[in-house]
């Protein structure tokens, strides 16, 4: 098999302040995938997140992005590789305008003038949001500005997108849109959330982190049916919402 | 969400005054504003040609007047000190209608009064021409310090976030029957100044972390090159230069 764009080993870590947050975590993720990351508050999903474009150093066991492994001397190269959209875009996007926003990640990469003009327009296009460019964030509405602070992301042409709870706080409108630009994208997708059904339309696979430990493994309909494990994890399926009644997107 | 475009001080433009670089503006709007605080203030007739060449400027910027006059209320305190200075100051006393006004006093409160009104109309000119995005990169390109590029930036980036998270707290506070009536209601008050702290010193290190991941390395990438040219800088010059013949005859008489 190819090299794994995201292969995680043993990966442990607890806090300065003594609280362990992960246990030996396992994780491979392969070019193309679309994977979910499940788990209940608490779980360790977000300290996950952080090692995989080394903000937070492993305990122990290690991160390796496409065959480099994640550690200070290759940390540009893992941030370019390695593309996080946080939750609150608000917190991502912090530039006077949506160019200078999108500018900020390549421009970092050392990409200049009409390049980087053109990785701006770019990834901007893959979300729809051209049209916004000169527009300061905060006069965005909220699913905008996350369309917004993907595009910061997909401006440095990452090999794997992850994403901290890409449907929170966005209306059914926003959310299937967001769905609508994730699907068109060709990249490998790692997906934290809470949100069931859009893990199950998105994301063929999913993992559940439980605990600091990997817990469950496998097509995403597989896990979410096994109703024994997601009791034990407190993941729960909204009201109505029944995968077994519903054909595989 | 804020509508339109811009900030509330700025007047949306194409005037030569709104296309000039923001660091001609800077350097325009700082020698103007020391040339006329040197002017001695016995020479009535220098300030009433300033206030003309001011208002050529912003003819030529086609603000209207009067949206600046609004503006200018934040010029009140000052002359409030202005208006007290005839009344407490010492010396001479003149009669001025019912008042006896020390005539020291009146001049000082003159040349405050004059000398203020005239910078604040040309901060103001400034701020309605000029995007705030803009006066960033003007001050960058004047070799102000990064850090407090920065730190203007994000300050510019986050008012509305933050006065936005006030203003839910607010409701929230009232929402459960709270009104700030009295000095009792002053330590729930303190509570939502210290929590509002904590959220935005929290924002700021998730902030920090979304930068980090973009491969931030302690200093923002310039990325647009506004440079001037010399006929830009002979327009942007022409205000100084007659600010500087004014006060030179100012002085010499």
């Amino acid at each position: 098999m190819s090299t794994p764009v995201l292969d995680v080993r043993g990966l442990a870590y607890a806090y300065p302040d003594g609280h362990q947050a992960l246990f030996g975590v396992n994780l491979h993720v392969h070019q193309g995938e679309r994977v979910a990351l499940l788990g209940p508050n608490g779980a360790g999903k977000t300290t996950f997140v952080l090692h995989l474009n080394g903000i937070l150093a492993p305990g122990a066991g290690s991160v390796e992005v496409s065959g480099l492994p994640v550690s200070k001397e290759n940390l540009m190269e893992i941030r370019r590789r390695v593309g996080v959209v946080f939750q609150d875009p608000d917190d991502q996007l912090f530039m006077p305008s949506v160019r200078d926003d999108v500018a900020f990640g390549p421009a970092n990469l050392g990409v200049r003038g009409a390049a980087l003009e053109a990785r701006v327009v770019e990834a901007l296009d893959r979300v729809g949001m051209v049209d916004f460019i000169d527009r300061p964030p905060h006069h965005l509405s909220f699913g905008q500005r996350r369309r917004v602070a993907v595009a910061t992301v997909l401006a440095m042409q990452p090999e794997v997108l992850v994403l901290d709870e890409p449907s929170s706080n966005l209306d059914p409108a926003s959310r299937r849109e967001l769905a609508d630009i994730l699907r068109s994208l060709e990249v490998t997708v790692l997906m934290v959330t809470h949100d069931l059904p859009y893990a199950y339309e998105l994301c063929p696979r999913s993992v559940v982190l439980s605990d600091g430990v990997v817990v469950a493994d496998g097509p995403t309909r597989d896990v979410l049916t096994d109703d024994g494990l997601m009791a034990a994890h407190r993941l729960e399926l909204p009201f109505g919402f029944d995968p077994r009644t519903i054909p595989a997107p | 969400m804020g509508a339109g475009h811009g900030h509330h001080l700025h007047f949306h433009g194409h005037s030569p005054v709104h296309r000039m670089p923001a660091h001609l503006k800077l350097v325009s709007l700082l020698s103007f504003v020391v040339l006329v605080v040197a002017t001695p203030r016995e020479q009535f007739w220098a300030f009433g040609i300033y206030a003309l060449l001011l208002a050529a400027v912003i003819a030529v910027s086609g603000v209207p007047f009067g949206y600046l006059g609004r503006r200018m209320v934040v010029e009140v305190p000052f002359v409030v000190f202005a208006a007290l200075m005839p009344f407490v100051a010492t010396g001479p006393r003149i009669d001025v209608g019912p008042f006896r006004l020390s005539e020291a006093g009146l001049l000082a409160a003159w040349g405050l009064l004059a000398k203020g009104t005239l910078g604040v109309l040309a901060s103001l000119t400034l701020g309605a021409t000029t995007e705030p995005r803009d006066l960033l990169l003007g001050l960058e390109r004047l070799r102000l310090p990064q850090q407090l590029v920065q730190i203007m930036g994000f300050m510019m980036r986050y008012l509305e976030v933050v006065t936005g998270e006030l203003k839910r707290m607010r409701i929230a506070r009232e929402s459960r029957g709270f009104t700030a009536t009295s000095v009792r209601a002053w330590p729930a008050l303190a509570s939502t100044a210290g929590a509002l702290f904590i959220r935005s010193y929290e924002r700021g290190e998730r902030i920090h972390l979304a930068m980090l991941s973009r491969g931030y390395d302690g200093r923002l990438p310039m990325a647009h090159d506004a440079t001037a040219t010399p006929a830009q800088w002979a327009q942007a010059g022409i205000l100084p230069a007659l600010t500087l013949v004014t006060m030179a005859l100012a002085v010499a008489r």
